[in-house]
């Protein structure tokens, strides 16, 4: 066990795999050399050599194109996007082939990769720099949409992905990446994919979120608490094949629900999940489900971003609201 | 050899089976007479069995085709992969793909709407038919790149037009070939059109060939309706890229005789006069001559060729006709590795049975 950071366990899943499985392989922009923007391939390239720790030209089509023809010709590729924003580039390669391959396929060539992506605001970085485009991909049959919030299941999240045969979009929420530490096992373990984790227990009502706005959830339920109140927040992890029956359970329990992500709402997740307990928990349902999430606006430069980013006190406002109703 | 001699700045094509059907012998590469013949039985077999998927089409059996007729010599440069060599092809691609072993069936039935037809034969390297245009070039690079890093000796050929040359992932697929030097051939069908688009107007440069420079590999550029330049340019691609020295690039100059696909109108852009004169360039035709100007071949052999060929195509639509209806379950069978608990669930709604034929909209042509 040591105690680390998210960039630092990303780091170490990434150090065991290389070293584990042969196949696997990092590719993108400064991945090598600089070890990443963010430091998460730090140190990689010089203990795995140039043709294992792939500097690329800068063409993020490529990168996730050229990944999927690797990962069909017998490779492991884990292509790094160096932000959100720049994913757009690759929109063609990563929902019009990767995510269709095994069916255009017939499943003869399924791609097992990894689309690691630096997500979403909270760090005042330009423009393309703090977008939450998750629902973009969560839209998409095929790809699977992970996204850690502490650095236990960062790791174990990372190597499931490795190993799940899937195609992955691995989003990696940037404002925690140095902000939290956990005790996370030296080492080989994973965090099952398409499972929701209960963060704290609670009979009063359910949150949902995840990546950067799991610490905003905690910090509203520990103030409910204060209250007697209690809320069940859940971190949902892995968006796409999205655990809706984790959540759903949650809400015959409480019969209250609160959502709560970065990205703008209208047709954000948060009207998925609403969707999902509509259809299957509605008679459970004591008030209107809330969404706490950013605004139908362009995400807004450093100055003002945090005043878009939902923060604890829009996740307390919501809770009251729907415990009042 | 042919690399070095031609340069594609110049915009002259490397040319050996001249429309006359005269050969010149000094250009003359690995090819002798009998493959050759070999070579003109399946691109009319080829011929033939793109006909057969326009009738079927005119029929109402088949969706959407687009037809490789005038490109069967291009076409004809997939015979030269090795079994353990990649080829990614367009959706223009049928010629090559029923050379490289996918049987005819499987072509026909994949136009039909049928997924089944995408699965490519066990232990042949196809990557299955890209839509979007250019896309495949990346992935060709990726598999290319895989084999050079796994120390396995081969090449990946990816098959595109002079249309997708214009793309941003054709341009990219080049540029990382280049950098990574994948033994990649990239293989530009330059038939003229991009639907509509005439060639000069999808780029200002002289030859499309001539951008491989720019990527630092060799371009070339030859008459694609020349079965001995297309066999010349391909043997030594491959063997260059197979033997380490990166990509290559060959444009082959062709000509579509037919509509971009069935539910295109070429007369909308193109004359009857153009069409005629192009036909004079037609690459079996000038085969042809070449071979009964050698005793090679005759008018009994051409209508016992045509018949074999009619009955293996015959055969294959018919195959494709009669196969079963594909299980409306499928839709729901390759879209993960192991399928969410709610996609199981909406198997479970899919309906029993389709809507009433006269509620059915007829397909966009």
């Amino acid at each position: 066990m040591a105690n680390l950071n998210i960039v630092s366990a990303l780091n170490q899943a990434l150090d065991q795999e290389l070293a584990r499985d042969p196949r696997v392989m990092i590719l993108g922009e400064d991945v090598g050399r600089e070890g990443g923007v963010f430091r998460v391939t730090d140190g990689l390239q010089k203990k795995y050599g140039e043709e294992r720790v792939v500097d690329t030209p800068l063409a993020e089509s490529a990168i996730v194109g050229t990944a999927l023809g690797l990962a069909v010709g017998g490779m492991l590729p884990v292509a790094e996007i160096q932000f959100e924003g720049f994913l757009a580039l690759a929109m063609d390669q990563l929902c019009n082939q990767v995510a269709r391959y095994r069916w255009r396929s017939r499943g003869r060539y399924g791609p097992a990769l990894v689309v690691r992506v630096p997500w979403g605001g909270g760090i005042h970085a330009p423009e393309h720099h703090s977008d939450s485009p998750e629902a973009w991909f969560v839209h998409v049959p095929g790809l699977v949409v992970v996204m850690p919030a502490t650095p236990y299941d960062a790791k174990g999240l990372l190597l499931a992905a490795l190993r799940s045969g899937e195609p992955v979009l691995f989003c990696e929420p940037k404002r925690i990446y140095r902000a939290l530490k956990d005790e996370v096992p030296e080492g080989d373990y994973t965090v099952p994919i398409g499972k929701a984790r209960v963060a704290r227990t609670g009979k009063d009502l359910t949150i949902v979120a995840w990546g950067a706005m799991l610490r905003e959830a905690l910090k509203a339920a520990e103030e409910l608490a204060a209250e007697n109140l209690g809320a069940e927040v859940i971190d949902l992890r892995t968006l796409s094949p999205m655990d809706s029956d984790a959540i759903v359970r949650s809400v015959r329990k409480t019969g209250r629900l609160v959502v709560v992500h970065e990205a703008p709402r209208t047709m954000g997740l948060a009207a998925e999940i609403a969707a999902r307990v509509g259809e299957e928990a509605l008679t459970s349902l004591l008030a209107p489900v809330e969404r706490v999430t950013g605004f139908d606006a362009v995400m807004p430069l450093g100055k003002l971003e945090d005043r878009y980013l939902p923060d604890y006190r829009r996740v307390l406002a919501a809770a009251r609201r729907t415990l009042a109703a | 050899m042919y690399f070095d001699r031609c340069d594609p700045l110049k915009g002259e094509p490397l040319s050996i089976l001249a429309p006359d059907g005269s050969l010149r012998e000094d250009l003359r590469p690995n090819f002798p007479d009998d493959r050759a013949v070999e070579f003109y039985e399946r691109m009319t077999v080829m011929r033939l069995a793109d006909r057969m998927a326009m009738t079927m089409q005119r029929e109402g059996n088949l969706g959407t085709y687009a037809p490789f007729y005038g490109q069967e010599a291009c076409q004809a440069s997939a015979a030269f992969l090795q079994p353990g060599d990649w080829l990614a092809p367009s959706y223009r691609e049928t010629g090559a793909l029923f050379l490289r072993g996918v049987p005819l069936a499987n072509l026909y039935r994949y136009w039909m709407g049928d997924e089944r037809g995408m699965l490519m034969p066990e232990g042949l390297r196809n990557l299955p038919i890209a839509v979007v245009v250019g896309a495949q070039a990346l992935h060709a690079v990726g598999v290319a790149w895989a084999m050079k890093l796994k120390g396995e000796a081969g090449a990946a050929a990816v098959y595109f037009g002079d249309g997708a040359s214009s793309q941003g992932d054709v341009h990219e697929a080049m540029n990382f070939a280049g950098v990574f030097k994948t033994p990649t051939v990239f293989i530009c069908q330059n038939n003229q059109f991009a639907i509509s688009l005439p060639r000069r107007r999808q780029t200002a440069a002289a030859t499309i060939a001539q951008r491989a420079a720019g990527y630092g590999f060799p371009g070339l550029l030859i008459d694609g309706n020349d079965i001995f330049a297309v066999a010349g340019a391909m043997q030594e691609a491959l063997a260059e890229a197979r033997a380490g020295l990166g990509p290559r690039f060959i444009e082959m100059l062709t000509y579509r005789l037919g509509p971009h696909t069935t539910a295109d109108d070429p007369r909308k852009y193109r004359s009857d006069e153009e069409l005629a004169e192009q036909k004079r360039f037609d690459p079996l035709a000038r085969l042809r001559v070449y071979l009964e100007n050698r005793g090679l071949w005759s008018r009994e052999r051409q209508d016992r060729l045509e018949a074999a060929g009619r009955a293996e195509v015959e055969a294959a639509a018919r195959a494709a006709l009669e196969a079963p209806p594909p299980d409306p379950a499928d839709i729901f069978s390759y879209v993960y590795r192991r399928p969410p608990p709610y996609l199981e669930r909406q198997r479970k709604e899919l309906p029993a049975e389709g809507p009433p034929a006269a509620a059915r909209v007829a397909a966009p042509a």
